[in-house]
C-alpha cells in the first residue's frame, strides 16, 4: 500500500514537472450524446496534430462533455485546476460552450470555441470562435438569394440554439436586402415527422425555404418538403454541408443550395479564394489519416485550431513561459493582435471588439447536382 | 386550415400513431405481466431500424456481438443460479446451454449473412430475430432476480437499461442517422392525400400485429398464462405457471414489437441511435392514457397522441413536444378522480 502511494506520488510529481515544460492544450468535445457527430471529427483532427509547436512540446488532454453542459463545465474545471492547460479547445456543442466560457474567463484561460456560441459582447473576452458566425454565412446565402430573385423565405429550423441563432442572423441580413421571412417553423432532430411544418410552409408558397439542421438531421425535412411538392428553392446551412445530406435525402437533395465554409470543397474552390491552399492541405492531411471522403466542417475547425496556435504561440512565448497565468494572458492578447490569418475555413481577423472575426469573403454557395456538391460561381 | 390540410395532417398523425400504438401495447403488456415500466421499449425501435440499416451497407451490425455477449452473461447467470438451487452441475449446464443456444445460432446466421447483401426481406427477418432475442436476455440479466421488487425499483432499473442501451447504440451505430429503403415504393393519390406504399404497410402491419396479439391472448395457452400472471402473480404460480418464463416471453414480445416498429418507421424518417427514446415515450403516454392496463385504450390513446402531435406541429411547431406531453396531465387527473383513492401498489 505504502509502495503504491509512493509510486503514485512520484508519477504525479513527474507529470507536474512535465506539464510545466510543455504547452498543454485541453480539449473538451462531445464524443457521446446528440452532438457526438460534430465532436468526434474535431477529436480526430486534433489526434493528427504534430507533437510540438514553435519548438515546444505539445501535450493534448481530451475530455468528453457528453453534449451535457454540466459535464462540459466539470471537464473544463478539471483541465484548468489539474492539468493546468494553457488553452482550451471546445466545445462543438453550443449549449456546452456557453457555460464553459464563464469558467475559462474566471480562470483567465483562452478558449478556442469550435461552436458558434453567441455571447453578449464583453462576456467573450477569453473566448475566440473558430466556426464562421452565422452572420457571415447568412451574408453569402442572402447574396445568392438576391441573385436568384428570391423575395420571400420560409424558415424551418431546429428548436435549439443553432436554429435560434440562424433565425436571428438570417432575418437581420435578409431585411437589409429586402427579403421577407414569411413563416417560421420548428422541429427537433429526432422527430418522426415534419409533414405538418412542411405543409404549413409550402402552403405559404415562399420563393425559397431555408432549412436549418445539422448532419444527417438535415435529410428528413428536405424530403418532407419535396414530398409536399414544393417547387421553390431550398437552402441549407453550413452544418448540413456533408455527404449525410445526400445519404439521408437521396434524390430529394438534388437542386438544394447549401452554404459552406471553404474547407470541405477544397479542390473545387475558385483559385481566387484565399483559403484554397490551406483547405487543400487540411483535406489531404485528414483524408490520409481517415480515408477518402472523411472530411467535414468540424474536422476543419480542429485543424484550424492548430493553425491559429502555430501563429499565436510564438508571439506569446516572447512574453512568458507556458504553464503560467502570464502565458495564458499573452496568448489571449496574441489572438487579438496577430491579424489576418488564412485558415482552411476562411479568413480570420480577430480584434478586441470582434471575436468572431471571419471576413465576408469566407462563405461559399454550393448546389447539389446528382448527389454531389458543386460550387455556384 | 382547410379540409385537404386537415386530412393530410390526420393521415400523418395516424401513421405515427399506429407506431406509437404498437409501442404503447408493448409497454402495457410488459407492465401488466411483470410490473416493469419498460422505458427501453423505444431503444428496440432504434436497434431494429439501425440493425437493418447496417445490414444494408453490407456489414455485420454491432448488435450481433452485443447479443452474443449478452447471451453469454445470461447463460453464466443461469448456470450459477441453477447450480446453487439444485446443487449439481449437470442441470445447471443444461439450463445455461438452453439460454445460450438460440441467440448464438441467430448470431451465427447474422454474421454469415452480413457481408452477403441478401434481399431486403431476408435482412429484415434477420433483424427481427436479432432484436427479439434481446428481449428475454435483457429480462434475464436486468430484471429476473428483482422480479419481486417494488415498481419503483423496477422503474429505476429500466432507466439504467435505457441509458446502457442508448450508449451501446452510439458505440455500434455511430452518431449519424440512417434512413432505410422503403419496402414498397408505390404512391397512390386519394383526393388531396398522397398515400405512400410505406404508409399502407404501417397501417396493415400494425393492424395485423394487434389482431395477432389479441388471438395470442385469447386463444393460445401461453397467452392465457400471461394473462393469468398479469391478473395475479401468486395465483398463477400456484397454478404451475412459471413467472420467469412469463417474464421472458413478455420481453421477447416487447422486443418483437420494438423490432417491427423499427422496420416500419425506418423508411419514413431518419433514425438516430437515440431516436427510440422519444418514440417510446410517446408510446408510454399512450399507455398511461390507457391506465397501463387496457390494450384498446392504448390503441386509441396512441392514435390520439399521433394526431395531436401532427396538428400541434402545424399550429405551434416550437411547442409540439410540450403539447404532446402536457396532455398526460389532464388524463392523469381524470383517471385519479374517477378511480378514487387506492392504496395498492399499482
Amino acid at each position: 500500500m505504502k509502495f503504491t502511494k509512493t509510486v503514485l506520488a512520484t508519477a504525479f510529481a513527474l507529470m507536474a514537472v512535465a506539464a510545466h515544460a510543455d504547452i498543454t492544450v485541453g480539449v473538451v468535445q462531445p464524443l457521446t450524446g446528440p452532438a457526438s457527430g460534430l465532436g468526434i471529427p474535431v477529436k480526430n483532427a486534433i489526434a493528427i496534430w504534430p507533437k510540438s509547436i514553435a519548438g515546444e512540446n505539445l501535450k493534448v488532454v481530451v475530455l468528453d462533455d457528453a453534449t451535457d453542459p454540466t459535464a462540459g463545465v466539470k471537464a473544463t474545471q478539471r483541465l484548468i485546476s489539474e492539468d493546468k492547460v494553457d488553452v482550451i479547445v471546445g466545445s462543438t456543442a453550443t449549449p456546452v460552450t456557453i457555460p464553459m466560457a464563464d469558467i475559462t474567463a474566471e480562470s483567465g484561460t483562452p478558449q478556442l470555441s469550435t461552436a458558434p456560441a453567441g455571447l453578449p459582447p464583453g462576456k467573450d473576452k477569453w473566448l475566440f470562435r473558430l466556426p464562421q458566425s452565422n452572420a457571415v454565412m447568412a451574408f453569402a446565402m442572402v447574396n445568392h438569394m438576391k441573385k436568384q430573385n428570391v423575395k420571400t423565405v420560409g424558415f424551418l429550423g431546429y428548436t435549439d440554439a443553432y436554429g435560434e441563432l440562424w433565425l436571428k442572423d438570417f432575418t437581420a441580413e435578409a431585411a437589409k436586402n429586402g427579403i421577407k421571412v414569411v413563416g417560421t417553423e420548428r422541429f427537433a432532430r429526432a422527430d418522426t415527422s415534419v409533414t405538418a411544418q412542411a405543409l404549413k410552409l409550402a402552403s405559404a408558397s415562399p420563393d425559397a425555404i431555408l432549412i436549418v439542421a445539422s448532419g444527417s438531421g438535415a435529410g428528413m425535412p428536405q424530403k418532407a418538403i419535396m414530398e409536399r411538392g414544393y417547387k421553390g428553392k431550398v437552402y441549407q446551412t453550413h452544418a448540413a454541408a456533408t455527404q449525410d445530406l445526400m445519404r439521408t435525402a437521396g434524390k430529394d437533395a438534388d437542386g438544394t443550395f447549401v452554404v459552406s465554409g471553404p474547407a470541405v470543397i477544397a479542390e473545387q474552390l475558385p483559385d481566387a479564394h484565399p483559403s484554397k491552399k490551406m483547405a487543400i492541405a487540411f483535406v489531404q492531411n485528414y483524408e490520409k489519416a481517415y480515408g477518402p471522403g472523411s472530411r467535414n466542417q468540424f474536422a476543419g475547425h480542429g485543424s484550424d485550431a492548430l493553425t491559429v496556435l502555430e501563429k499565436a504561440v510564438p508571439i506569446a512565448l516572447k512574453k512568458a513561459k507556458p504553464g503560467t497565468p502570464e502565458f495564458r494572458a499573452a496568448l489571449r492578447d496574441a489572438f487579438e493582435t496577430m491579424g489576418r490569418t488564412v485558415l482552411a475555413h476562411g479568413v480570420l481577423d480577430w480584434t478586441p471588439a470582434d471575436h468572431w472575426g471571419y471576413t465576408n469573403e469566407t462563405g461559399v454557395m454550393l448546389k447539389v447536382v446528382d448527389g454531389k456538391f458543386v460550387v455556384e460561381q | 386550415m382547410d379540409f385537404s390540410i386537415a386530412s393530410i395532417l390526420t393521415l400523418d398523425g395516424l401513421t405515427n400513431g399506429a407506431i406509437y400504438a404498437l409501442l404503447g401495447m408493448g409497454i402495457v403488456l410488459v407492465f401488466t405481466v411483470t410490473r416493469v415500466i419498460f422505458i427501453p421499449q423505444g431503444e428496440f425501435v432504434a436497434y431494429g431500424a439501425l440493425t437493418l440499416a447496417i445490414f444494408q451497407t453490407g456489414k455485420v451490425p454491432g448488435t450481433v456481438w452485443l447479443l452474443l455477449i449478452l447471451a453469454g452473461v445470461a447463460a453464466l447467470m443461469e448456470l450459477v443460479t441453477t447450480w446453487r438451487h439444485r446443487g449439481r452441475p449437470a442441470p445447471a449446464v443444461m439450463a445455461a446451454l438452453r439460454t445460450f443456444i438460440v441467440p448464438a445460432v441467430i448470431c451465427g446466421i447474422a454474421a454469415w449473412a452480413g457481408p452477403r447483401n441478401l434481399p431486403l426481406a431476408v435482412q429484415a427477418l434477420l433483424t427481427v430475430c436479432i432484436v427479439t432475442a434481446f428481449g428475454p436476455l435483457v429480462y434475464r440479466v436486468a430484471y429476473q432476480s428483482l422480479a419481486g421488487a417494488s415498481s419503483l425499483v423496477l422503474l429505476i432499473v429500466s432507466v439504467g437499461v435505457h441509458f446502457a442501451m442508448t450508449g451501446l447504440g452510439l458505440l455500434f451505430f455511430g452518431a449519424e442517422g440512417f434512413r432505410n429503403p422503403s419496402f414498397w415504393d408505390a404512391r397512390f393519390a386519394l383526393g388531396p392525400l398522397n398515400l405512400s406504399g410505406q404508409t399502407l404497410i404501417i397501417f396493415g402491419a400494425s393492424a395485423a400485429l394487434i389482431v395477432l396479439l389479441w388471438l395470442f391472448f385469447e386463444r393460445s395457452l401461453y397467452g392465457k398464462a400471461l394473462r393469468a400472471t398479469a391478473v395475479n402473480r401468486l395465483g398463477a404460480r400456484l397454478m404451475g405457471i412459471s413467472t420467469q418464463t412469463a417474464g421472458q416471453l413478455t420481453f421477447a414480445m416487447a422486443g418483437l414489437i420494438g423490432a417491427l416498429s423499427g422496420l416500419l418507421i425506418g423508411p419514413t424518417t431518419t433514425i438516430f441511435y437515440d431516436s427510440g427514446f422519444l418514440i417510446g415515450l410517446k408510446g408510454f403516454v399512450a399507455g398511461v392514457i390507457a391506465g397501463l392496463s387496457s390494450y384498446p385504450g392504448a390503441l386509441i390513446g396512441a392514435l390520439a397522441v399521433g394526431v395531436i402531435e401532427s396538428f400541434g406541429s402545424f399550429w405551434a411547431s416550437a411547442f409540439k413536444e410540450v403539447i404532446v406531453f402536457t396532455i398526460i396531465l389532464p388524463v392523469l387527473l381524470w383517471r385519479s378522480l374517477r378511480s378514487g383513492h387506492s392504496d395498492e401498489d399499482h
